[in-house]
């Protein structure tokens, strides 16, 4: 009992401390984070840039808490994309069944055996790399995880009788699926959508990292890695400072997830 | 048998579907191969004549068709920014990418199921504490950000390794696999942690069974009823999860191969993404499918020995 508050009190700190970062980031950042400075090239930690700055003499904090920014933003808009689709394919295809959720599910069966950033590069190589294509990509990519899980639970539930009571007061079978039967599967679905958060600030990373993710001059905590990967001896601030914000990200958001899932 | 050969077939018109949807994905994209091979100030002719010879006027299903039969037999098309058989390009980099993945495959079995066993056998201990903060941290951290770590400790710190100083396996085995080690345990460390965490709450779930008091009522000794008795069973969803972290691990290896320079599988089908180089990464994608839809079809087998009551049904 007392891990599980322990748990959802780290992660709730952790989380706390990202959004203020990326909050703060939106209204105000120390510097201009694509302003370079050839006199503090690669400077390390100092008073007037607390994390350094980067082989262009950019501040690295100001950098950090742009780039955090994209990674939540194109994350929340993945996962969103992914739960969206997710949800509506798998309530008809659990709810309806037959012909339709065969076939589907086929497909979806084939795309699930997939690693998602691959099928992400895939959907890259067709759209071009870029913001928003990345969000479409791993939005598409995250689809059939969603769907699997909301259609195992609207099997689960369609033949309860609060369903049937439902039917024979006359609700219609959207309102049914929407109305009765999907508030019953949050307990399932909000673990899940906390999962595929954090697979989404990783894959998002992951890309930005190869360079086929958020293009320059939006500042990406995967892209500052593979640009800081070069100095990571004479400047390992460089580095660490992004990586430990998205480890910082990612740790807090499970840990958070772990704390709701064992009540 | 039966059960042999209708997943045979199975696995058979999966890859099909799956070589034909990467197939059309990449035919009906915008932009036109000829004139990208050209360049924009072809003449109309010019352009017309090179789509006939590229076979790009015939309708779609004749193209796969062909395209498909060409890939059984080992032939895979012309890369369009290197003017090379894609076969060649790709097969002196497949056993990079395969022994990079199968070294990190190996890592994470030889860390996780110990670890997994002692953890569940002391469950609520010391060490199991640690274990669990270690795993979590461990979960968060994205595979080549530990890559950037993994060089600056043992590399340029310990000096246990030189970072890009890649060995091929045609000059130097050993230097070869030597160089692979510290990149493998990059893919390996987070599945490796998931493994742990699995296997652990698995075994627990199953010393709670009846049988398992049974065995101990016995006089089996919890060695004997941890190895002879829980272990089987408690490996069936870790085979399920083993199955698909080594399909990861294919394409965290891509993500690596950059961290460390490896001149693999993953370093062409990025470059080539960059290219618009489509016979390639066409080509590539379908040979990673084709490895995870091979690797499906192991674990479904593997399930299969290891629980009878599959077997049955």
């Amino acid at each position: 009992m007392k891990r599980k508050n322990l748990n959802f009190i780290l992660g709730s700190i952790l989380t706390g401390i990202v959004l203020l970062v990326v909050l703060a980031g939106i209204f105000y950042t120390p510097y201009d984070p694509t302003a370079m400075d050839n006199a503090n090239k690669l400077s390390g930690v100092s008073l007037a840039h607390p994390f350094g700055c980067d082989n262009f003499g950019r501040d690295i904090l100001s950098r950090v808490m742009k780039g955090s920014g994209t990674t939540l933003f194109v994350a929340l808009s993945t996962v969103a994309i992914g739960t969206f689709f997710g949800v509506l394919l798998g309530a008809f295809t659990g709810y309806f069944g037959g012909l339709l959720d065969e076939v589907l599910m086929r497909i979806i069966d084939v795309v699930f055996a997939f690693p998602s950033i691959l099928l992400a590069l895939v959907f890259i190589s067709l759209l071009g790399p870029g913001k928003g294509n990345v969000i479409i990509s791993l939005g598409i990519a995250f689809i059939p995880s969603f769907a699997r899980i909301v259609r195992s639970e609207f099997i689960r539930c369609k033949n309860m009788d609060y369903v049937k009571l439902a039917r024979l007061a006359g609700a219609g079978h959207l309102r049914i699926m929407f109305v009765h039967i999907l508030p019953n599967t949050i307990s399932v679905l909000v673990p899940a959508v906390m999962i595929g958060f954090n697979n989404a600030v990783l894959a998002e990373a992951g890309m930005s990292y190869l360079g086929i993710g958020v293009q320059p001059p939006d500042a990406s905590l995967g892209r500052m890695l593979s640009e800081a990967q070069t100095y990571i001896f004479s400047a390992p601030g460089f580095a660490l400072f992004p990586g430990i914000f998205i480890v910082v990200m990612v740790l807090g958001f499970s840990l958070l997830a772990e704390g709701l899932k064992r009540d | 048998m039966k059960y042999f050969i209708k997943k045979l077939i199975s696995m058979a018109a999966t890859l099909l579907v799956v070589s034909f949807l990467v197939f059309l994905a990449f035919a009906v994209i915008p932009g036109d191969p000829a004139t990208a091979k050209l360049g924009t100030e072809a003449t109309p002719a010019r352009v017309e004549a090179l789509r006939e010879e590229m076979g790009l006027n015939r309708p779609i299903p004749v193209r796969f068709a062909a395209w498909l039969g060409g890939l059984l037999q080992g032939d895979m098309g012309t890369s369009y920014s290197y003017s090379m058989p894609v076969t060649d390009m790709v097969a002196e980099k497949i056993p990079v990418t395969l022994t990079l993945t199968l070294m990190a495959f190996a890592m994470m079995v030889l860390l996780s199921i110990p670890l997994g066993l002692y953890t569940a056998k002391h469950e609520g201990g010391t060490a199991d504490h640690v274990v669990s903060v270690i795993n979590q941290i461990i979960m968060a951290v994205p595979p080549f950000f530990s890559g950037i770590l993994i060089t600056l400790l043992f590399g340029l710190i310990l000096h246990l390794f030189t970072p890009g100083g890649y060995v091929s396996y045609t000059k130097s085995i050993t230097g070869f696999l030597g160089y692979l080690f510290f990149p493998a345990l990059a893919i390996a460390l987070p599945k490796a942690a998931m493994a742990v965490k699995l296997l652990r709450s698995s075994i627990v779930q199953e010393m709670r069974q009846d049988y398992a008091r049974t065995a101990y009522s016995r006089g089996n000794s919890t060695r004997n009823v941890m190895y002879r008795h829980l272990l089987k069973n408690a490996m069936i969803p870790v085979v399920t999860f083993l199955g698909m972290a080594l399909a990861d691990m294919i394409a965290g290896s891509i993500i690596i191969e950059q961290v460390f320079n490896i001149p693999g599988l993953g370093r062409i089908l990025l470059t080539s993404i960059s290219n618009r180089d489509y016979p390639v990464v066409e080509a590539i994608i379908v040979l990673l499918a084709f490895l995870i839809i091979f690797i499906n079809f192991l674990v479904d087998f593997i399930y299969k020995k290891i629980d009878p009551r599959i077997r049955v049904q």
